[in-house]
């Protein structure tokens, strides 16, 4: 399908195929294996350019936004699920600095991390607040010119190979979640250290680790926005980072179909190539047809939010949701298309299949995504009245 | 240190095809590359540079298609580059387009070392390299596997033998082929890419460089292209099944009887 992407859109896309087919592919399967982060690729994008694609070309990127982060997003994706996560984790981690960041924290930390210099990394989850975001109990408590920051995130992407963490704490416990607020960490700070890597099901090659801290000083300096406003620099980040999972599920989507359509063109069964029959053609026609659908919607969310438009939660949510439930959908289908041969490590599908199920889990569940698109219906339907 | 790459816009050979009846290459429909040894050439350059400053420019002759195969270096970082492309440069072989590239070579000036892939992929003939130094006057090494170290006036480079490898240290300026074993090419970056898409690529014509006309295009090529065909198919191949025993004894048997 046309989607009208601008020269300068359609380059990004070029590049970061290019950069998937030559330099991610022939590591793919023994990233999966070592769990090693993809460090290599990661140099590439930095070196090609990618890391800066939505940040403002004042701090040294290429002053898109989020629909050029979704396009090299979606390229990673098609061969490795692990690599766009390591990739997208970083615009994640950097866009409430983006969003709420002073001037002189935009200019100490976007330049770098726009030249891939420094990869960043967002820290809300913990052991007790994962959908109910709002009972994170790390706290950050002011002493003169610092604030001290005490607790354990859990389960964060990027964890330990990412320099800078912009992570939300309690400033004031007794207010809730009206009490947190937002904080740059940079890595190497004292107090400041990271638990074991997590081992996962899928998306292996992706760093997960806890961020731990312990009377970990940081200047005041490294609030973003003010005291309180923690809350909201989470969830406007996370409206603004869903259409980059979604565009994770729409990649990861199209690359198991790709594999499915060869494999159905290359086997052979009753004397004939399995794509001749109907089952299969069905089977492949509604997996072209959904991702497609998901690649629409993720598009159309990510356009809406950069043209300004505040009102973007619903949006970004149905993105998310759809495109990591076709994505789940549709490399099921794909393992079951390549049959006994998609149950083995040995062909690409297996994994696609254990990579998709993350998609569904991380940056919002798809229920919680589905109570966002609800609620976003039922206050709509209030206004009117 | 300035650089000047030589490079060829050659078809892709993994999708190339003969005419059975015309004994011609099929090309049409077939895309068309960088020579994969150009690419390692102008990755040198853009790695010299990198270390030791300068500039790197990059010429080809070729259609004007070959405009694209430019911009692709452009897009990895080269400086500048230009196309030598003219009605009259047809037919060339390795004689006279190492003649034409000379003379570009002589307009362009200013050039510390030229770099050439160690021959293309579709001609295979690494012939270019060679003439073009020698045209110039200039000391040249082939097959450089290896840039070692630029010194004052030398550069020194390790070159891949039949048998092995050596060490030369090289008088500067001095033209070098190299082989894929001397780098990996880089992938282009999104700000040489926009860049590339906007540079201007001159065309240099015949009269541009001053080339004398009867050393350009067929009347001044030593050689000529009598017949292209394929070798026959060789149809007497079998593929041994069974047990690996009773495989090796037939092949053993097999090869007895042609001995």
């Amino acid at each position: 399908m046309n989607y009208f992407l601008t020269e300068e859109q359609q380059m990004i896309k070029d590049l970061a195929a290019k950069i998937a087919a030559e330099k991610a592919v022939p590591l793919v399967a023994e990233l999966d294996e070592t769990e090693e982060f993809p460090w290599e690729v990661m140099k590439t994008l930095a070196s090609s350019d990618l890391f800066g694609v939505y940040l403002p070309e004042e701090y040294g990127g290429f002053g898109g936004g989020v629909f050029e982060l979704c396009l090299v997003t979606e390229e990673l994706s098609k061969v490795c699920c692990g690599m766009g996560v390591c990739y997208a984790a970083s615009a994640l981690g950097t866009l409430p600095i983006l969003l709420f960041g002073n001037d002189a924290q935009k200019q100490k930390y976007l330049p770098d991390i726009a030249a891939g210099k420094k990869l960043a990394a967002f820290g809300l989850t913990e052991a007790n607040a994962g959908s109910d975001a709002g009972a994170v109990a790390t706290t950050a408590v002011r002493d003169g010119d610092f604030y001290v920051l005490n607790g354990t995130k859990q389960w964060i992407t990027n964890a330990g190979e990412a320099e800078v963490y912009t992570v939300i704490a309690l400033t004031d416990k007794a207010k809730g979640i009206r009490g947190a607020s937002a904080f740059i960490v940079e890595k190497g700070t004292p107090g400041f250290t990271f638990g074991k890597k997590e081992k996962k099901m899928g998306i292996r090659c992706s760093a997960t680790r806890e961020l731990i801290f312990q009377d970990c000083r940081i200047s005041k300096e490294n609030i973003i926005g003010r005291e309180g406003m923690g809350f909201i620099v989470a969830m406007k980040t996370l409206d603004r980072a869903r259409p980059g999972v979604a565009s994770q599920g729409v990649g990861l989507a199209q690359g198991a179909l790709d594999h499915a359509v060869k494999y159905s063109r290359e086997r052979v069964q009753f004397g004939q190539a399995i794509s001749s029959f109907q089952a299969i053609q069905h089977m492949l026609a509604d997996m072209a047809t959904q991702t497609e659908a998901a690649r629409a919607l993720t598009y159309a969310a990510a356009r809406m939010i950069d043209s300004g438009d505040e009102n973007i939660s619903r949006e970004a949510a149905m993105s998310k949701l759809f495109a990591t439930d076709v994505c789940m959908k549709v490399t099921t289908d794909a393992v079951q298309i390549f049959g006994g041969y998609g149950y083995m490590r040995e062909y690409p599908v297996e994994k696609m299949m254990r990579d998709a199920k993350i998609l569904q889990i991380y940056e919002g569940t798809n229920q919680i995504q589905r109570n966002v698109i609800g609620l976003a219906l039922i206050k709509e339907s209030a206004k009117k009245k | 240190m300035n650089i000047i790459v030589c490079i060829k816009q050659v078809p892709d050979t993994g999708s190339v095809k003969i005419d059975p009846t015309t004994n011609t290459l099929i090309r049409s429909g077939v895309p068309s590359i960088i020579n994969p040894f150009d690419m390692n050439a102008v990755e040198a350059g853009l790695s010299l540079k990198d270390t030791y400053g300068g500039s790197v420019h990059v010429i080809t002759m070729g259609p004007p298609q070959a405009d694209e195969a430019l911009r692709n270096t452009i897009a990895m970082g080269a400086d500048n580059a230009c196309l030598l492309s003219d009605r009259a440069f047809a037919g060339a072989d390795t004689l006279a387009t190492s003649y034409t590239l000379s003379m570009a070579v002589k307009k362009i000036g200013d050039f510390d070392i030229i770099l050439c892939g160690k021959q293309a992929i579709d001609g295979d003939t690494a012939q270019v390299g060679p003439e073009l130094a020698e045209i110039l006057g200039l000391p040249q090494m082939t097959n450089v596997s290896k840039l070692i170290e630029v010194k004052e006036t030398t550069i020194v480079v390790e070159q891949e033998l039949e048998d092995g490898c050596e060490i030369v240290e090289v008088e500067r300026p001095c033209l070098l082929t190299v082989t894929k074993q001397v780098n990996n090419p880089r992938i282009p970056s999104l700000k040489n890419s926009m860049r590339a898409k906007k540079a201007e690529i001159p065309v240099w014509k015949a009269a541009d460089i001053n080339a004398d006309e009867a050393r350009i295009g067929l009347k001044g090529s030593a050689t000529q292209v009598v017949k292209i065909f394929e070798p026959p198919k060789r149809t007497d191949r079998r593929i041994l099944q069974g047990d690996v025993e009773e495989m090796v004894t037939e092949l053993v048997t097999e090869l007895r009887k042609r001995l």
